[in-house]
């Protein structure tokens, strides 16, 4: 649900980062805090368990900058992967404009990934949205690793609609910033609709 | 309706504002604010200088939506308010048109029962201004096509490669 507000000139979309427990959704948001200005992001909120797994959600304000007047600024958030906090999850995809699913390239999380886009679709449903009509883009995570899946594997069972996907090392930042980019462009095409 | 994107137009915009600073100098509060339930900040009166706006408000949204779960947990819908009290500042939440969060910000100067009866007077006025809004959002479509044309996108993706490289 982007809100823009044509008397203040302001502009802002929520991009929430989905998928399996442990698969690199924290990381990305926390590389991406490493990396930008401080003068444009605001501060890293994660809601985690002692363990440093997260609870309810991570959440990064990012201004994009002035866009034909408008400040424009994306909330990225992240849900909690784990199985059990399903309820955690349905709340943050609520006002949801675009999607970053972060797959698990290990092989034996493959049947996790596939749960957690079947969840991702179950969510969306409740609160009456739908995958195919959202701003969604994959990224493979874990490229680094030497028991993953291949990339036709994944992109055949994971990516059947054909949407943008990004190879990825979150931990070293690699794909990071080229998922988000391609996941934000899409975000401000819906802004006409 | 609630996870529409919400567009908010100059006169509904200041009108929203009249009202809070209204609310804010009645109840006697420090300041108030209206954030949508996604998370994010729609406007807010008092001074909120000290405070950060983009946290505060999407902890809000979140806090709003966890105790929204437990109220159905216990067979109630939803909670319309809550309430935080702390040792200097307290806060009290209310839900407007089941999109929108006001949250009034306040110390021991007032008391929670101004509060509470300020801002059931301020949520009538409120809730009027807002379905005016989501009635408004069919309409909407050509000045946004208007707005968010070829020109506006190029620029989007030009500040984006130049922030995320």
């Amino acid at each position: 649900m982007s809100l823009i507000n044509y008397a203040s000139r302001e502009i802002n979309c929520k991009i929430v980062y989905y998928g399996p427990g442990l698969g690199g959704k924290t990381t990305n948001i926390k590389y991406i805090y490493s990396k930008i200005s401080p003068g444009i992001r605001g501060k890293l909120i994660s809601l985690a368990t002692e363990l440093d797994r997260t609870l309810f959600f991570d959440f990064l304000p990012v201004d994009v900058g002035n866009i034909k007047g408008f400040k424009t600024r994306f909330h990225l958030y992240t849900v909690p992967g784990q199985v059990y906090y399903n309820a955690s999850r349905k709340l943050i995809l609520k006002g949801v404009d675009g999607i970053i699913f972060v797959a698990d390239s290990q092989i034996e999380r493959f049947d996790d990934n596939i749960d957690s886009v079947e969840n991702m679709k179950e969510n969306l449903a409740v609160i009456g949205l739908s995958i195919i009509k959202l701003p969604f883009v994959i990224q493979y995570n874990k490229r680094d690793l030497p028991n993953i899946s291949s990339l036709d594997k994944l992109e055949s069972i994971l990516n059947p609609m054909k949407v943008p996907y990004f190879e990825a090392v979150a931990t070293q930042g690699i794909g990071v910033f080229d998922t988000l980019k391609a996941c934000s462009k899409l975000v401000i095409r819906t802004l006409s609709r | 309706m609630p996870f529409e994107s919400v567009n908010i137009f100059e006169q509904d915009f200041w009108e929203i504002n009249e009202n809070l600073e209204m609310l804010r100098k009645q109840a006697n509060a420090e300041s108030v604010l209206l954030i949508d339930k996604a998370g994010q900040l729609i406007t807010s009166a008092g001074d909120v200088s000290e405070i950060d706006i983009s946290s505060f408000a999407s902890l809000s949204a979140a806090d709003f939506a966890a105790t929204s779960q437990l109220a159905l947990l216990i067979g109630e819908s939803e909670f319309n308010t809550l309430f935080h009290q702390g040792k200097k500042l307290s806060l009290y939440v209310s839900v407007i048109s089941q999109s929108v969060i006001l949250v009034v910000i306040f110390s021991q100067r007032t008391t929670l029962g101004l509060v509470r009866l300020k801002v059931n007077n301020s949520v009538k006025n409120l809730e009027m201004i807002f379905r005016r809004i989501f009635e408004k959002l069919g309409t909407v479509k050509e000045e946004k096509e208007q707005e968010f044309g070829e020109d506006f996108f190029e620029e989007a993706d030009s500040e984006i490669d130049n922030l995320f490289t």
